[in-house]
């Protein structure tokens, strides 16, 4: 790709790319959220027509108007999002646009076996006659590639394609792309977390703000000088962390037990505690409890058993306010369904969860001079850029959006704070300053509860990480003291002595 | 802050706009002077005391309705019940305003509208009730009790019914003087309603953007997840909002029997709770849009008649008129729709579509399933 060059109206998404992947290697596209990345694929696959530039293709410039152009000329994208119909099987969803021309007649037998004939080849191992919607997010991607691979793709496009798989699928991954490569297959892998471009790339475009900042060949780069070309400064990849100096228990989990979405046991019987002055990692396969028990914390969920303690005050089944005036923060995982209403300007948002206390709101009316005031500063504190406090919290980065969530938790000063996933989906400026306030907000002598799937953000932020296991805690470490595979064996559920559990 | 009304009434005058341009062109086609038409048009909403009387007559329930279904919208709630809120608010006040209590004025019309906000108001809170109780769809559930309500109304005031009057007339006896509201304007049939609904809309704006229940409300409807975490029971909430709605389209109902009919009819109302659903719309579920769209609607019924003595083209053509209103602001709002996520993709924070704006997803029914039948002028 050569001088691409997109806008949208005003707005300028590429402003001149420039693009070489060569075939059989893996070429990762690194930028931040918003660098124009997506929109670059977008025009590779046909989806967008570049306003200036030209695509070439073994050196012969090439006009796709549309996805078919792409797929015909060898593209196959696996998109962040899967596409996949939950009541269809693997087959069906693979040849999905590749039914055949006749109408009345579908070959599934045929279409089967070549299913498994390239799961086999590749090593992408997913029952052909399972549904998609029963299949765990790792066998949907599968699908996904396969589908892609299916249509005749030689050159994969996996846009962010580990988001939402745990570290185990994403070695998984890993192994899948190199044997596609090893095949004489091309892979175009788009992230922002630099460690992956280190673990699967052959080399690696960096894209800042529409344009190409630099190539590099991955085994003669480094991890800092990537951060400083993506982000335009020098970046902290690991945030300071002076030891801790832990106090008194703030937080304390009792014997906890709860059930999940589906009933059953999601909780059995699960002991914790948080001090203050230190933070606490839970790290687990997504699964194991986190959601049933960051909800109980919460006062989201009614626990079936156990206590729950703030500040040695009980607050079992407490309803989240309750639990917000008792000293508990909480940043959510999920940004668009429970942090903020996007609907809802800034100083609406900052009003959630407080609209009922002053200096929000007196007997029932709101007073928005009070909330745009505690706004700006908020705004000024945690850097979130927007124009005003009447800015829809719709129109922010991801970024932006997270440093208002994080600044309304901690204007009320907690006493322990629940952070669950605080950097999904964030760029490595960001990842930056949250971990930062987080460690902050440990010297302050609050007791910090960070719950992730992202093991290295659990190694490099915890003083002590747990590990959660079928609604249990069955591993404890003090930091620095445990290698990534022995919590990866942990989070398996090695080692934990009753069988039945295991079994 | 207003609650964000400014842009969204720009795009719905320019989309009454559009829809007149278009109303044009089919005057043209049906072989009419659209320029004459749309002169006695306005002339028979706004040319004179009478035309306007029959105007502001014209609006009065709309901007009852509108409200009523407004203030369930914000709250996530489709509340397809407001006729049979209205019908059942208008039965209680028409009711108690036809007794001779010997009470004055200032005791028995508040007696009579308290006896419709109670009565609309508890039919409203109903279908909330089942919705936090057992998810039962209100869509569902209102559209029933809208059946059950024209049922009990065709009861009560039917041959032998409890509450009907001594004439030979689906109907009540008439209201006693001091149960009426008055007339404003000589012998004008312009009523105090109007004047309630407009004190309505300033409550219903300040309830829904300064005070903490509004705050409570407009969270629960823009993100059901959000209000959990932010400790905002959902259950209670949107059943007070379908309670402060059906309170609100009762009152419609009593202005309309205690302002204009001066009795309780079986069937008085030729659908005002539906066309309410299509001012709420219009008028982008906030109060000030529902006023105005309300009054764009008065309007374009009270001018249907001089239309047609004038220029000669059907009185059906106003029908066609709010038809092409309603489309058009839809199609407004769904052209915004698409410049947001065009921003969306460029900005590349491209995660989803916010789940916030559902105004458009779920504005875009009401056109499609209720076609608005105007008022009787």
């Amino acid at each position: 790709m050569r001088g691409i060059v997109k806008r949208f109206g005003e707005v300028v998404a590429n402003g001149g790319i420039d693009l070489a992947v060569r075939r059989g290697e893996i070429h990762a596209l690194l930028g931040e959220n918003g660098a124009g990345k997506s929109t670059l694929m977008n025009i590779l696959f046909g989806l967008y027509h570049p306003d200036e530039g030209e695509i070439l293709v073994d050196g012969t410039p090439t006009h796709f108007s549309g996805p078919r152009d792409a797929v015909g000329a060898g593209l196959g994208m696996v998109h962040q999002h899967f596409m996949l119909i939950p009541r269809f099987t693997v087959t069906e969803n693979v040849i999905l646009g590749m039914e055949g021309t006749n109408p009345l007649r579908l070959d599934r037998r045929a279409a089967a076996r070549r299913v498994a004939e390239l799961g086999e080849t590749y090593g992408l191992r997913v029952d052909p006659n399972a549904l998609a919607a029963d299949l765990p997010v790792g066998m949907q991607q599968r699908v996904e590639i396969l589908r892609a691979l299916y249509q005749g793709g030689r050159t994969l496009i996996l846009d962010e394609p580990t988001a939402l798989l745990t570290p185990q699928e994403v070695d998984d991954l890993y192994a899948i792309l190199r044997r596609l490569t090893a095949a004489g297959g091309t892979i175009i892998f788009i992230t922002h977390k630099l460690r992956e471009i280190a673990a699967v790339s052959d080399r690696v475009t960096v894209i800042r703000r529409g344009r190409t900042v630099g190539t590099r060949t991955t085994a003669e780069t480094s991890a800092p000088e990537l951060a400083a070309l993506m982000v335009g400064r020098e970046v902290l990849l690991r945030v300071e962390r002076p030891p801790a100096h832990p106090g008194e228990p703030v937080l304390v989990a009792d014997g906890l037990t709860a059930s999940g979405e589906h009933g059953g046991a999601a909780l059995r019987g699960l002991d914790l505690t948080v001090r203050r002055g230190e933070i606490v990692g839970v790290c687990g396969v997504e699964g194991n409890g986190q959601t049933e028990l960051v909800e109980t914390l919460a006062g989201l969920r009614r626990p079936d058993g156990g206590r729950v303690l703030l500040k040695g005050r009980d607050v079992t089944g407490a309803d989240p306010h309750a639990v917000r005036l008792a000293g508990l923060s909480y940043i959510p995982e999920d940004r668009h369904e429970r942090g903020l209403v996007l609907g809802f300007s800034l100083a609406e948002n900052v009003l959630l969860g407080n609209a009922d206390d002053p200096p929000f709101s007196h007997g029932g009316r709101i007073d928005y001079d009070a909330t745009a005031a505690v706004t700006r500063r908020l705004m000024t504190d945690f850097d979130v850029r927007a124009p005003s406090p009447a800015t829809p919290a719709s129109s922010l980065s991801g970024g932006n959006q997270q440093k208002l969530i994080i600044g309304r938790e901690l204007h009320r000063h907690p006493d322990a704070l629940l952070a669950v996933q605080p950097t999904r989906g964030l760029d490595v400026g960001a990842v930056e300053f949250v971990h930062r306030q987080l460690v902050a907000e440990r010297d302050q002598g609050r007791g910090v509860l960070l719950i992730s799937f992202d093991l290295d953000e659990i190694l490099d932020l915890s003083d002590r990480i747990v590990v959660l296991f079928d609604g249990r805690i069955v591993g404890e470490f003090a930091s620095g003291r445990v290698s990534r595979a022995e919590l990866g064996l942990r989070m398996g559920g090695r080692g934990v002595d009753e069988p039945s559990l295991v079994a | 802050m207003l609650g964000g009304i400014g842009p969204a009434l720009v795009s719905s005058v320019g989309a009454i706009a559009v829809a007149l341009l278009v109303g044009a062109v089919v005057i043209v086609l049906s072989g009419d002077d659209p320029v004459v038409a749309y002169r006695a048009l306005f002339r028979g909403a706004f040319g004179g005391v009478r035309p306007l009387s029959e105007t502001l007559v014209a609006a009065t329930p709309l901007v009852f309705g509108g409200l009523a279904f407004s203030l369930a919208y914000r709250a996530g709630m489709f509340n397809i019940g407001v006729e049979g809120q209205l019908v059942l608010g208008g039965l209680a006040a028409g009711w108690i305003g036809a007794q001779a209590f010997g009470l004055p004025r200032l005791l028995h019309l508040p007696l009579a509208l308290a006896a419709a906000l109670v009565v609309g108001g508890l039919w409203g809170a109903l279908p909330g009730v089942l919705k936090a109780r057992s998810g039962a769809h209100e869509v569902i559930t209102t559209i029933m009790l809208n059946y059950l309500a024209a049922r009990i109304s065709a009861y009560a005031v039917g041959s032998n019914g409890p509450l009907k009057g001594s004439a030979s007339l689906p109907a009540t006896d008439p209201a006693q003087p001091s149960a009426t509201l008055p007339r404003l304007v000589g012998d004008e049939r312009v009523h105090a309603g109007i004047l309630l609904a407009l004190v309505a809309a300033g409550l219903l704006w300040y309830l829904l953007f300064r005070t903490t229940f509004g705050y409570r409300v407009r969270a629960v409807g823009l993100s059901r997840g959000a209000a959990a975490y932010a400790g905002i029971g959902w259950g209670r909430t949107i059943t007070f909002a379908m309670l402060g709605s059906g309170m609100l389209a009762g009152l419609g109902g009593a202005a309309e029997v205690l302002g204009l009919q001066g009795r309780y009819y079986d069937r008085f109302s030729p659908g005002y709770g539906f066309t309410a659903i299509a001012i709420g719309l219009v008028g982008r579920n906030h109060p000030a849009g529902v006023v105005l769209a309300a009054l764009v609607f008065g309007a374009l019924n009270s001018g249907a008649t001089a239309m047609q003595s004038a220029a000669g083209t059907s009185k059906e053509l106003v029908q066609i008129l709010q038809a092409l209103v309603i489309l058009a602001v839809a199609a407004f709002a769904a052209a915004g729709r698409l410049r947001l996520f065009a921003g969306r993709r460029v900005a590349g924070v491209g995660r989803r579509v916010p789940a916030g704006d559902r105004s458009a997803a779920v504005g875009m029914d009401p056109e499609i399933e209720a076609r608005p039948q105007p008022p009787k002028v």
